[in-house]
């Protein structure tokens, strides 16, 4: 320890704090560098500049921007791009809701069944036709969610059966996990050339089918959710130090956690119904999160679902511009650039906590 | 005037159709330190969740302050009742102030306040831990973690702790310095506190009351002097035990053979 070492518990919290504060800004300024970085980055050659006049048109009429250049930037960019920070922020947020609210590091969307569940939906629409809701624009995406839910549903039901163990929680998750899979993979087997092609570009997942009309319902979305499953930041905390203690905290163990798996879960279900599976990114945005700034799940929520933004949308951006006109889906990507980040930190940091 | 902080009226707790308390009433009082003892499964720590609520006992009433611990809100109950569990362990990395202000939750919406701050800074210097405060409690030895523990549970500023074996898996020291902070905190704040222990001679030497439980009912109760005596432990624990007496006349037993 140094000599300067600060024993003023006070003081040592104002400068965690603040620390964490800045840390939260620093990674939102990120995001929006990151943001404006991508728009100018594309197979249509247009620069920074040009794409910037495309977006300050919009708001001072007398810019004057070509047609194309209008095209590109507002209708493909700049809706993938959103599309991509919102999903990364989806994502983040609930891991790491989900990690808190079942005390557990290995918990993400995928481990506990919910992307499955929405790429048996998907599959199922795609395939057979036939949607939950009966046909129509939407049959994929709603399917996808539906099953997404269901998922939820059966696997807290499963743990309900046994005192709500989380133990059986997370292992229903990953059963229903095999059986959706097992589901999918005789879909694609009988499917015919066309379904199976699109079934499996939805379970690599991707962001080339954004939309406005997609963003526009999503980003209210994601933003009340997550609002709201920050307000649980406190019983998240004193959750994680196992439930007698925070029973004895004066938190209602069971009704905590049956709102925020819910919350978390149709955060997940929302994104994933309109991008396909889209793996790593819930489950190592908190991690990254925790080693960097700790647990407090009032910072690891916010910051974990900027993470995920940043990842997601740094992978998306080299899937749409390295083999450019071509692209590679995004959620093989995600992956490449995803797990040697982590590793690194795994590795470097010193900190260890999964005894 | 001796008050009645917290009574327990014919509790009774069991779960798939076994019994594990069984008509259990006490009567705790105000500033006391009561010890709850017996053997394996007398259902000592089942009694101090059943108390905290824990667990929900499926007849019975406890009383605190005279009110009925049932009808209040968990968040007020939460603020006169504190629990240290047997051992913490944390699955993600957490820094002691944050897990002692999560002691602070009962009392805080979504900010904290200055004044959550200093209560939390004051009871981490009270538990001599202040130099604690911005280490990863996962680096921290079990007698750190278990001072940690009771400091979150210190924050909630209760009127009653209870613990829960809180020297089993100490070492004779922390054994020592953790009782000593009991008996401190009980007597400067004037709360009570209950224990479940397995250690008599440390529930001899901090007790002011003695609660042995057997075969899911309350056996005895009274003062260490008249509860720890060879007969009683022989009965409880069928063990035939000599027992002698410390420099302060306080009974201390040596467990001879089983019976």
């Amino acid at each position: 320890m140094s000599e300067d070492e600060v024993f003023d518990a006070e003081e040592v919290y104002a400068r965690a704090s603040w620390k964490k504060t800045l840390f939260t800004l620093v990674l939102f300024v990120a995001v929006a560098l990151l943001a404006v970085f991508a728009i100018s980055m594309g197979a249509a050659s247009l620069g920074m500049g040009e794409s910037f006049r495309v977006v300050l048109a919009q708001f001072m009429p007398t810019e004057e921007v070509s047609t194309f250049a209008q095209v590109v930037v507002l209708q493909l960019r700049l809706p993938r791009i959103l599309m991509a920070v919102i999903t990364g922020i989806s994502l983040g947020v609930a891991g790491a809701a989900m990690q808190g609210v079942l005390r557990n590091p290995l918990v993400s969307p995928y481990t506990l069944g919910l992307s499955s569940g929405a790429a048996c939906g998907a599959a199922i629409a795609i395939v057979l036709g036939v949607g939950v809701l009966g046909p129509g624009r939407y049959i994929i995406a709603i399917n996808a969610f539906l099953f997404s839910l269901l998922t939820m549903v059966i696997v807290y039901g499963i743990s309900r059966m046994k005192g709500t163990s989380i133990e059986t929680l997370i292992l229903a998750g990953v059963a229903m996990g095999y059986l959706f899979s097992a589901v999918i993979s005789l879909l694609k087997y009988v499917s015919g050339h066309e379904e199976l092609r699109e079934v499996v570009f939805w379970l690599m997942g991707g962001l080339y089918t954004s939309r406005w009309e997609n963003v526009i319902i999503l980003i209210p979305t994601v933003l009340i959710l997550t609002t709201i499953l920050m307000r649980y930041s406190w019983d998240l905390n004193a959750m994680s130090a196992g439930e007698e203690v925070a029973s004895s905290l004066g938190i209602n163990v069971n009704r905590v956690r049956l709102t925020c798996l819910t919350l978390a879960t149709i955060l997940t279900a929302s994104v994933i119904a309109f991008t396909g599976v889209i793996g790593f990114i819930g489950l190592v945005s908190p991690h990254v999160c925790r080693l960097l700034i700790g647990s407090d799940h009032r910072y690891l929520i916010p910051c974990s679902g900027l993470i995920g933004a940043l990842l997601l949308l740094a992978s998306d951006t080299a899937c749409r511009t390295m083999i450019s006109p071509t692209e590679i889906p995004v959620g093989i990507l995600t992956y490449f650039i995803g797990v040697p980040f982590f590793l690194y930190l795994l590795v470097r940091r010193k900190r260890r906590w999964w005894q | 005037m001796v008050a009645v902080k917290l009574e327990v009226s014919d509790l009774n707790f069991g779960y798939n159709g076994k019994t594990i308390l069984d008509g259990i009433s006490l009567e705790i009082e105000k500033g006391d330190i009561v010890s709850l003892v017996g053997p394996n499964g007398a259902g000592k720590s089942t009694l101090i969740k059943c108390i905290d609520r824990i667990l929900k006992p499926q007849r019975g009433t406890v009383y605190i302050d005279g009110n009925e611990a049932a009808q209040l809100s968990s968040k007020d109950f939460s603020k006169m009742v504190g629990y240290v569990p047997q051992s913490t362990t944390e699955v993600f990395p957490y820094t002691v102030f944050d897990i002692v202000l999560m002691g602070r939750r009962p009392h805080i919406g979504w900010r904290v306040t200055g004044n959550d701050v200093k209560i939390v800074s004051r009871t981490l210097k009270f538990m001599g831990i202040e130099e604690f405060a911005s280490r990863y409690f996962d680096e921290l030895s079990g007698g750190e973690k278990q001072k940690i523990a009771m400091a979150r549970a210190l924050a909630q500023e209760p009127e009653v702790l209870l613990l829960d074996e809180p020297t089993s898996n100490l070492d004779i020291k922390h054994q020592l310095e953790v009782m000593n902070i009991v008996k401190k905190l009980v007597w400067e704040r004037k709360i009570s506190a209950v224990m479940a222990m397995h250690d008599l001679n440390l529930a001899s030497r901090f007790s002011d009351s003695i609660v042995m439980l057997k075969d899911k009912k309350v056996f005895k109760v009274g003062d260490p002097k008249s509860i720890l005596i060879s007969e009683n432990i022989e009965r409880v624990y069928g063990v035939r035990a000599e027992v002698i007496k410390d420099s302060k006349g306080m009974p201390y037993i040596m467990p001879i053979e089983p019976v």
